[in-house]
């Protein structure tokens, strides 16, 4: 039996040994140390062609892409590929593990930070051309330890959107288009019927926080550094929309059987929603026959308020080619390309300079520019991610919830976030 | 056991054979070393580190942080904890329902179809198995559509007057749903005040989540299949003349089959709880392309917190102790059934019908 255990004891010792050994082969530069951080000059080995990662949200926005990229690919003479991901956030997390990462992708905001703080990412805002051009706040939503990290690819804001038809048929007129808490609490009421409810909405953080900011209020202050979770004018903003959940003249999507505020909005299960420009594709693809129109959310008692989701064009900081990555990043986020990308998939320019050509060729989506003066960004604190989910779960039954209690905890969280 | 180490001693031709044993296995144990083993290591030392999703674990810049990051998630106190203890009660829950139903419904339908009376036996042994063979992630597409809001579960239940619950939107606890139609809606101060993992025990007690027992109905829809083939193999193994002679004794059916077949097959029943009760505590792919965690986080689980954890947040430590502290649970677990099942010396209680008996006394 002796004999034995010491036998097999080193066979397996022997087979361990043997596969480190094969797998430290693999992985090549795998027990070294790190190689050169951001901060110095751009890598630019130009034998090596871009890999781009993004995650699209369709075949519209792949092909425009793909369209971007080799317009600059015939330009510059560097070899560049899409790829469309299927899990950004986990083949990303693959790549920076294997030091092999997609040279250009789509990054969110939540995400900003964990890539930057473990010096995935290359931070060369400062170095962007057209780096002044960009709206502030997205700029801020994209600093990490004031670092500007990536350039803002394009932004969404949030909105009103209004069933013209059933609003007609409720007897209401342009004149009724409401601008503050009051008269949207009554032209819900209004126009809530037996087979719809006036507004219907996702029972989340990224559309309730439009009510916090109309209130004032915001879950962190624009440099993410203070919590400002339970404040006087979230708990207001809360409690307002608890009340239209309790008067049933709003309901989430989820409780009339729709997956998001568009689908019940476009099912005509509600008369208004709220959402970013986002659903224009969604009505023209899935509900071409509803008939709509924008108008700017209403105002609260501090004045109006929104939030604005944005993402960015990521540089790995292990990109052999950062300096043709750069040159990539300047012409995807031109004014040109921006407003072909908006013509062929949606999305708000976030550049200022495209501003009045957009609004000239979008004028029925005006309201979802003009957001962009008072639109709030999400916290972007690493875990933040973390905290917005667990603060969803909780407003899911915010109808028989406590505001204070709610935003309470998440104030609690997010501060434990900042120690 | 001793005995081919000691013919290998004595014979020089036989010696060389356990080198050729070695050599024979040696590129599986590689393989199995290199995907197995290596990673489950590597895992290990990342859930004890610092790492941070860059590069190498094993390279200089990464520390060792002690138990810091299992610290972190069984009594740190933050949302870590709170997530972590709410991905525990929802997947015992799962569990405590999952598992005993699916083996007492696969044994039950073994039964049935092992019976040579029953007409097109054929057919239902491959009905029963269909949903085991079909991809999960199909299955749980179709479950969500059926029980959608407005779909076929709930229609189904309108016909018979009741009003079918949002079943993937509705986060309430079915247990606390049925305290509530009897008017408690909240606990006492005793489980209300006192949270373990971060969760009050009220709300331990919630049961699974109206979402999770969803979950719940095909976990136990597609796995009786698999389970019930186990059965049948096992009912086709045991003799006819233990039970012929139960009958001489006088035995009924359902003493037959609770004193006479259950017993027999005891070793069937340990693999199908194991089975059981290790792919219910890792239950993941239904709830990645299902409710991601939703609604109010009832159905995140360890598997997929772990998975969250480490590729949406970042926290790779953090995901690797989770995965750690799964496998201890599931390991503790069997073997505590395998102790449970474990072969002991009948109890005087239920020997005594049988000394009784006069046929019992030649004992």
């Amino acid at each position: 039996m002796q004999r034995r255990n010491s036998r097999w004891l080193i066979g397996a010792g022997l087979t361990v040994v043997g596969a480190l050994t094969l797998s430290a082969c693999g992985s090549g530069s795998g027990f070294g140390g790190d190689s050169a951080d951001a901060g110095g000059e751009l890598t630019s080995d130009s034998s090596q062609g871009l890999n781009i990662l993004i995650g699209s949200s369709g075949d519209a926005e792949t092909a425009s892409v793909n369209a971007a990229v080799a317009a600059w690919s015939d330009e510059s003479g560097t070899d560049a590929k899409v790829s469309v991901a299927s899990d950004l956030n986990q083949q990303l997390a693959q790549g920076f593990a294997a030091q092999k990462p997609a040279d250009v992708f789509y990054l969110s905001t939540d995400a900003l930070a964990g890539y930057a703080s473990n010096g995935s990412l290359l931070a060369y805002g400062d170095e962007l051309a057209n780096k002044d051009d960009f709206y502030p706040s997205l700029v801020n939503s994209f600093t990490y330890e004031g670092e500007f990290y990536c350039a803002p690819k394009d932004f969404s804001t949030l909105q009103l959107l209004i069933n013209t038809d059933l609003w007609a048929a409720a007897g209401l007129t342009d004149a009724d288009i409401p601008t503050t808490w009051e008269e949207l609490a009554t032209v819900s009421t209004a126009l809530t019927t037996d087979s719809q409810v006036g507004l219907a909405i996702g029972g989340e953080y990224a559309r309730l926080g439009a009510f916090m900011a109309q209130a004032g209020g915001s879950l962190m202050n624009e440099d993410s550094t203070e919590v400002t979770a339970n404040s006087a004018e979230n708990v207001a903003g809360l409690e307002y929309a608890q009340t239209l959940l309790n008067d049933g003249v709003m309901s989430y999507a989820a409780e009339i059987g729709a997956g998001w505020g568009g689908e019940a909005f476009g099912k005509q299960l509600s008369a208004m929603t709220i959402e970013g420009n986002w659903i224009t594709g969604a009505m023209k693809n899935d509900f071409p026959d509803v008939n709509y129109t924008v108008a700017e959310l209403p105002a609260g008692p501090e004045g109006k308020g929104t939030l604005q989701f944005t993402n960015c064009w990521g540089i790995a900081a292990d990109s052999p080619n950062q300096a043709a990555a750069l040159d990539l990043v300047e012409q995807l986020t031109s004014k040109d390309a921006q407003l072909t990308f908006s013509e062929e998939f949606g999305p708000m320019p976030s550049i200022q300079s495209a501003a009045e050509e957009w609004k000239s060729a979008n004028p029925t989506l005006v309201a979802f520019l003009d957001g962009a003066d008072y639109a709030k960004g999400v916290p972007n604190v690493q875990g933040s991610a973390d905290v917005v989910s667990d603060l969803n779960a909780q407003l899911e039954s915010l109808k028989t919830g406590d505001a204070q209690a709610i935003l309470d905890s998440v104030q609690k969280n997010l501060e434990a976030l900042l120690k | 056991m001793s005995t081919p180490v000691r013919t290998s001693r004595r014979s020089s031709i036989r010696g060389g054979e356990a080198a050729s044993g070695w050599l024979f296995t040696a590129p599986m144990i590689v393989l199995l070393g290199m995907f197995l083993v290596i990673p489950v290591l590597m895992a290990l030392w990342v859930s004890f580190s610092d790492w941070n999703g860059r590069g190498s674990p094993f390279s200089a810049s990464v520390s060792f942080v002690g138990v810091d990051n299992y610290s972190a998630l069984l009594g740190g106190g933050g949302l870590a904890e709170q997530d972590f203890g709410t991905a525990l009660r929802n997947n015992a829950w799962y569990v405590l329902l999952v598992v005993p139903i699916q083996t007492m419904l696969s044994l039950f339908l073994a039964v049935l179809v092992n019976r040579q009376i029953l007409r097109g036996r054929g057919f239902f042994r491959t009905a029963f198995y269909f949903p085991s063979v079909t991809s999960s992630v199909a299955i749980t597409v179709l479950w969500l559509f059926l029980f959608s809001s407005t779909g076929a579960v709930n229609k189904l239940l309108s016909f018979i007057g009741v009003n079918g619950p949002n079943w993937f939107n509705d986060p309430s606890g079915v247990l606390h749903n049925i305290l509530g139609a009897f008017g408690v809606e909240t606990g006492p101060a005793a489980l209300t005040g006192n949270t373990f993992l971060g969760i009050s025990f009220w709300e331990w007690l919630a049961g699974p989540s109206v979402a999770m027992s969803a979950f719940i109905l095909m976990a136990v829809f597609t796995t009786s299949g698999t389970f019930m083939l186990l059965f049948i193999a096992a009912l086709q193994n045991l003799s006819g003349e233990v039970v012929e002679a139960a009958m001489m004794d006088g035995a009924n059916g359902w003493q037959r089959f609770w004193r006479v077949t259950l017993p027999q097959l005891r070793p069937t029943l340990f693999t199908v709880l194991t089975l059981g009760l290790i792919g219910a505590w890792q239950v993941f792919d239904q709830i990645y392309t299902g409710t991601q965690g939703g609604p109010g986080k009832t159905t995140l689980t360890p598997a997929y917190l772990s998975y969250q954890t480490a590729f949406t947040n970042q926290a790779w430590g953090q995901g690797a102790a989770i995965a750690f502290i799964l496998f201890v649970i599931i390991v503790f677990f069997t073997l505590f059934q395998r102790w449970l099942l474990a072969e002991r010396k009948v109890s005087a209680r239920r020997m005594r019908p049988y000394l009784q008996t006069p046929a019992g006394g030649s004992k």
